[in-house]
């Protein structure tokens, strides 16, 4: 490819929509073959897959309720990402946010319950923030790099929340680490009280309302980032630092607001997770989801309106997955993580693979189409 | 006597412990200073760790595994090359995908092959390395000062531990004084300069990568096939990224990366002795709190209390060869 192709003449939707599926394609053929590599039959594992997340309700539900927590720190990421931060600790923002909801949950019991919501939601946020803070302070001040610091918070908040699970706050009158239920009247609505009320009977079903607040949360993101001056900024940082200092912009500034807002998003999981699912805070409840975040932000190319079908694919993969695992004695859930890693690999770092030639290849013929 | 044996123990699990890092910070070195960020080597090392405990297993042989682990690295390096170097994909994308790609993988695989969750079968004493007795450590172990630097100290380590140490002065040497070194660390600084010299900056920066992996292959092999005799789930821990601190703190230069490493393994020497043990008046400290000092310690380095960090010019910046 030695010459430069117009970028304006592509169309949005070629680079925007063809160029990512085709990336998952190869992302899934090379995941197809680990399936093959561990023993058994990718065609099957698929089938499972597709059954797992859409064949019944209740598998449904777990793709929604997987899908809730794959936007939550996906949005997380992209946030960050549109300042070039890579916050890769979203896994510690949202286990520190789980402290934030249950501290609220259990210290404002007096109050009526959808305030005792709204405040959990807030500390949810406030706490998953504060954990991002210290990284993003000193990157924008020492320049120590937010990957290194955003993991070694991920260690350290681990490390802090099993102290307190098993020393602290820990249910004293139960052996595991995990602390007393939150009352009742405090769990978020359940899609299976949702289902009732509608007269349809389901076993059991994580999915909850958080679900909602997270396509408020993908509104929020996409107002805050495009259409306020503050996104405006953060961008522009983000883009090109210097133009941006030339332009009065203070970067530190930026990186700070663009850290807390990413930690704080992802600590939002734990409302699903805490007030949603378990309704108290479980030993390693984030499971991984902040490091898949990555994977459906880079996919989604951290737009929410990418990221909620990269979510729901993620959700599929998760759901559709915990099916094959029961299925397919050879594959662990691990070999999903590996599927992740492969996804990021195509949509994130190789993602100019086959761009160029789909690109020119579609320009071209609209070109000659022109000329007829 | 017993203060002194209590050092003498602490200082060979502090050169053990740091022996990994050590080579995962020479790895980085040389991968950074050609101008490629390198995170990846947390997934290398957990590569290297799962390839040669299994290439031990099958073919018997520790050396037959390290050799698999070296090409399995090698192999992660050249794919992380691809996506940067000649895709000029972001570099630290790159790196994040290769280290989830191999958590997963590493347990995926394990678990289908041996049925175990995550683990890989434990190995026997011929199929892994073993500790080595220097010459005359027995009978020097009684001459006064000499015997306990010379037998309690140096003696009795895996045989990584040395190549380690002796691995530090030989990328000094590399990296400074040859002028392969030289065009390593003119890619990283100014690659177009290099280019106008007539080097290809893209060689250099896959020659430099296959390096990378070489080292990085040996600190994995020190886990699973040395001080372990088995792999497990995400045995590496860290390591990578805290290497990379280490190296950071050290300014990408060897001897100053070394000694950032043995802190860190002193650190993890005193937190595994510090464990349960009563202190006067702090009480005994939780051992979940005591295991996070490493990490904490490296967020302290890294916000470099002495002065900044400047990182060869051109880190992280894909070449783009003017036309």
């Amino acid at each position: 490819m030695s010459f430069a192709l117009d970028k304006s003449k592509v169309p949005w939707w070629v680079s925007n929509l063809i160029v990512p599926l085709v990336n998952l394609t190869l992302a899934l053929l090379v995941s197809g073959l680990f399936i093959f590599i561990a023993g058994e039959n990718p065609y099957q594992a698929i089938k499972l897959i597709i059954y797992g997340s859409f064949g019944y309700v209740e598998g449904f539900a777990y793709t929604l309720y997987y899908t809730t927590n794959f936007i939550f720190t996906g949005l997380a990421f992209a946030v960050a990402f549109h300042c070039r931060l890579f916050n890769i600790g979203g896994e510690g923002q949202a286990y520190i946010g789980g402290l934030g909801v249950f501290l609220v949950a259990i210290n404002f019991s007096f109050l009526p319950v959808p305030i005792i919501w709204i405040l959990s939601i807030a500390g949810a946020f406030i706490f998953g923030a504060a954990w991002a803070f210290i990284p993003a302070y000193l990157q924008a001040k020492r320049g120590s790099h937010i990957v290194i610091t955003t993991i070694m918070f991920n260690f350290i908040a681990s490390s802090l929340m099993v102290y307190l699970l098993v020393d602290v706050i820990r249910d004293m009158k139960q052996m595991g680490p995990h602390t007393v239920a939150l009352p009742k009247e405090l769990w978020l609505p359940s899609f299976k009280d949702f289902a009732a009320f509608f007269g349809i009977k389901i076993r059991y079903s994580p999915l909850n309302a958080s679900f909602l607040l997270a396509i408020a949360a993908s509104l929020f993101v996409w107002f805050l980032v495009w259409k306020t001056k503050w996104g405006y900024e953060m961008r522009a940082v983000g883009h090109n630092t210097q133009a941006a200092i030339y332009a009065g912009i203070s970067p530190y500034k930026n990186i700070i607001i663009a850290m807390l807002i990413s930690g704080g998003l992802a600590g939002l999981l734990s409302i699903n997770e805490v007030l949603g699912v378990h309704h108290k805070i479980v030993s390693g409840f984030p499971a991984g989801y902040g490091f898949t975040g990555i994977a459906v932000a880079l996919m989604g190319r951290n737009h929410p309106i990418g990221i909620f079908p990269a979510a729901f694919l993620f959700g599929i993969l998760y759901q559709g997955g915990s099916e094959v695992t029961f299925d397919m004695p050879n594959i662990t859930r691990y070999m999903f993580v590996a599927v992740q890693g492969v996804i990021i690999l195509f949509s994130g770092a190789l993602e100019n693979l086959f761009r160029p030639q789909i690109e020119s290849f579609f320009v071209n013929k609209l070109n000659r189409q022109a000329k007829v | 006597m017993e203060f002194l044996s209590d050092i003498a123990s602490l200082t060979n699990s502090t050169l053990r412990i740091s022996t990994p890092l050590v080579f995962a910070a020479m790895a980085g070195i040389f991968a950074e200073r050609s101008g490629v960020i390198d995170f990846s080597l947390e997934g290398k090392m957990l590569m290297a760790a799962f390839v040669a405990a299994v290439g031990s297993y099958f073919f018997g042989n520790p050396w037959a595994g390290l050799f698999m682990a070296i090409v399995a690295c090698v192999s992660l390096s050249m794919l992380h090359g691809f996506a940067s170097v000649t895709h000029k994909g972001d570099q630290v994308v790159s790196c994040v995908a290769i280290n989830i790609l191999i958590i997963g993988l590493t347990t995926a695989l394990a678990a289908a092959w041996f049925g175990q969750a995550g683990l890989t079968p434990t190995l026997t004493d011929d199929q892994r390395f073993l500790e080595i007795t220097l010459p005359f450590a027995d009978a020097l172990r009684e001459v006064p000062i000499i015997g306990i630097i010379y037998s309690d100290i140096l003696s009795g380590h895996y045989i990584f531990v040395y190549f380690a140490y002796i691995s530090v002065p030989i990328v000094y040497w590399v990296v400074f004084k040859t002028s392969f070194g030289l065009r390593v660390r003119a890619v990283g600084e100014n690659p177009s300069a290099v280019d106008t010299a007539g080097i290809n900056v893209f060689t250099m920066r896959y020659k430099a990568l296959a390096i990378n992996g070489v080292l990085i292959a040996f600190a994995g092999a020190h886990l699973s096939t040395a001080v372990n005799a088995n792999f497990f789930r995400e045995m590496s821990a860290g390591r990578g990224y805290l290497a990379l601190a280490a190296m950071i703190f050290g300014k990408w230069h060897p001897k100053t990366a070394v000694i950032a490493c043995l802190l860190f393994g002193f650190t993890d020497a005193l937190q595994i002795r510090l464990q349960g043990v009563e202190l006067p008046t702090i009480g005994t400290i939780p051992v979940q709190l005591i295991q996070a000092v490493p990490y904490v310690l490296t967020v302290i380095l890294l916000a470099g209390f002495v002065g900044k960090a400047i990182a060869p010019r051109a880190i992280g910046q894909p070449y783009i060869k003017e036309r």
